[in-house]
């Protein structure tokens, strides 16, 4: 499928979810969808990094953060739509994806992972002390009552999210589709040897990092409008890191198809769990599933279909059509 | 700010004495992360565990928090390995450690903390221990005794386990496993147990580490993860798998810490080991006493 045809569907039926919350009347589905999009936006952009390259990213969280935070600094400033806010959010977070990748990616895996996990920590020592975008006590952002033509205000975040969510999957399928793609998959499957037959490694790793950073960037940026007031400590939740871990890998972490049913099921099953139970629970639901399906379903929710329908797990379309490439050329 | 003599020596020693600290947290990992190449970013967690079996026992038997944790290391060997047989099982012998692994570990330190969070809620507990209250004064020095007694428990603690693993068969069998799992095979050990048993070492030494931990400071579940940053510098900067090395490193976080505690405010100090962790990784990845 072409990718412009691929985004025109993702168009349709974004436009067909918003008009079913729309018929529902209930602003609470927009609330509860605002979040849902959010993971798909940050599980997306995690699986670049970690399911196609196969580098673990403990902090997602960071760059949630950032993007969120970046958002607070320049409404303080100037401020703008959330269109132009979510293309800063994006910058400041992909820049510092560069860094950190451009620093740890040299070395072995585990260290990019350990050094993901330290940001986290020194991110929100550094917002904590800067008193600019309010320190530990947080900031407040106040949404405005309504903005033509959507109505309420959350109307309108819900679309801005819906359509970074269909930006995000879409960049996700072309990235799989093209040499980026197949470039990566080579890093995942066998380092060396890709550095051995002249994959430039280290310049993909780090397009990986600045673009998968950035997209995390972008899901905060609208964020502090959504909660009204933003604190250290929830822009810096546990909840973002773990699941966006938890859902390309519960979904299957080798195509986009796999976070995107990662994160609407997860994040479903979150807010159903929030609403009936607590919040405390769900994240132990969260946490056991992700353990259970690293253990039982290495390939994930995808894997389980693939198995159950008889086919090859996705991702290797690389693999298959080098395998039609190789029968074609014998004799 | 004025410069202050006074300050300056005791946050030195204070560092030295929390870094000490900081090593025994950080020799599990240097076992597990620096020679057995598992990343176990869940070590904070079970260090936290530590605490919190230190506080239960503590309050309801009266016991000393550093004894109790002595006597808990058989359970934590055994959890321990058990917990490295499914991460063989599961990740190793299929050779998908890189990704689901670590992603294991950390859906372990995260169920750890939510199941103490629901159990314990999110106050801060602490013990009560005949050394917890007062404090030397030597001059203008003081030492509180909270902190000297689990610095030299620590000490002694890494210095045994240095001994284990230089003059015994089983620690030399450790030390062969980073460095050639085929050739102990060759020499008819199984590099299998051997990584079990070397496993539920660090997870044992945890115990201990929990026990120091809530000795110099109240605990509640998440201070676990201020912990992952630091052990993971320190342990890079120790030179991945070295015990001396380890030392060196953490004395080395905890003064500078300390200084930025006592110079720059408290709420500085967590971007100390990040700082020394990007340093390291960006100029020396051996470490200080690198194999």
């Amino acid at each position: 499928m072409r990718s412009s045809l691929f985004l025109v569907i993702c168009l349709i039926v974004g436009g067909a979810i918003f008009g079913a919350a729309l018929a529902l009347n209930n602003d609470y589905y927009f609330f509860a969808g605002y979040v849902v999009l959010q993971y798909v936006v940050l599980a997306t952009a995690w699986n670049i990094l970690g399911g196609y390259c196969g580098y673990v990213n403990f902090g997602s969280a960071a760059f949630f953060a950032l993007g969120a935070y970046s958002t607070v600094a320049v409404h303080k400033l100037y401020p703008l739509p959330i269109p132009l806010l979510v293309i800063v959010g994006g910058i400041v977070s992909g820049i510092v994806g560069f860094g950190m990748g451009y620093l740890t990616l040299r070395l072995r895996g585990a260290f990019f992972a350990i050094a993901t996990l330290a940001l986290a920590v020194v991110l929100q020592t550094l917002i904590v002390n800067w008193d600019f975008v309010g320190g530990s006590r947080g900031a407040y952002i106040v949404r405005p009552e309504a903005i033509w033509p959507f109505g309420s205000y959350i109307k309108y975040l819900f679309v801005v999210m819906m359509l970074l969510a269909i930006g995000a999957i879409t960049v996700a399928r072309v990235i799989e589709r093209s040499r980026l793609g197949y470039g990566f998959a080579t890093i995942r499957d066998d380092e060396l040897a890709a550095e051995a037959s002249g994959v430039p490694t280290l310049r993909l790793k780090l397009i990986a990092t600045t673009i998968s950073g950035a997209l995390m960037g972008m899901a905060g940026a609208p964020f502090p409008y959504y909660i009204g007031f933003l604190q250290p400590s929830s822009a810096f939740g546990l909840d973002y890191a773990v699941n966006s871990i938890a859902m390309p890998l519960i979904g299957g972490t080798t195509s986009w198809v796999g976070p995107l049913v990662g994160a609407v099921l997860l994040g479903s099953l979150q807010q159903l769990a929030t609403v009936t139970i607590s919040s405390a629970v769900n994240l132990l639901i969260v946490g056991l599933l992700l353990v259970g399906f690293v253990i039982v379903a290495p390939n994930g929710i995808i894997g389980l279909v693939q198995k159950f329908i008889g086919h090859r797990p996705v991702g290797q379309v690389g693999r298959r059509r080098i395998e039609a490439d190789a029968k074609e050329h014998v004799p | 700010m004025v410069f202050s003599f006074d300050l300056l020596i005791n946050a030195i020693i204070s560092g030295i004495l929390i870094g000490a600290f900081y090593a025994a947290v950080t020799a599990g990992v240097s076992l597990s992360f620096g020679i057995l190449d598992i990343v176990n970013i869940a070590h904070p967690a079970f260090i936290i565990l530590g605490s919190y079996i230190a506080y239960i026992v503590n309050v309801s038997l009266g016991l000393d928090p550093i004894l109790v944790s002595i006597l808990a290391t058989p359970a934590f060997y055994v959890l321990g390995a058990g917990i490295y047989q499914i991460y063989y099982v599961s990740f190793e012998k299929r050779g998908q450690e890189s990704l689901r692994g670590l992603a294991f570990f950390f859906g372990l330190l995260f169920i750890t903390e939510v199941v103490l969070v629901l159990y314990f809620g999110v106050d801060y507990r602490y013990v009560e221990a005949p050394y917890i209250g007062p404090t030397w004064h030597f001059g203008f020095v003081d030492i509180p005794l909270r902190i000297l007694v689990p610095s030299l428990v620590s000490l002694l603690m890494i210095a045994v386990l240095q001994l284990v693993l230089t003059r015994t068969f089983i620690g030399r069998a450790i030390m062969a496993v980073a460095q050639d799992q085929l050739a102990l095979k060759l020499m008819a050990v199984d590099p299998i147990r051997i990584k079990r048993i070397a496993f539920g070492i660090s997870i044992a030494s945890a115990s201990l580490a929990g026990a120091f931990l809530i000795v110099i400071q109240p605990v509640e579940p998440s201070v676990g993860r201020e912990y992952i940053g630091r052990v993971f510098a320190i342990c890079v900067l120790g030179g991945m798998g070295s015990l001396p090395g380890t030392v060196i490193a953490a004395m080395l976080v905890g003064i500078v810490e300390s200084l930025t505690a006592t110079f720059y405010g408290p709420s500085w100090a967590p971007a100390v080991s990040f700082g020394f962790l990007l340093l390291t990784l960006a100029v020396r990845p051996a470490g200080l006493l690198g194999r």
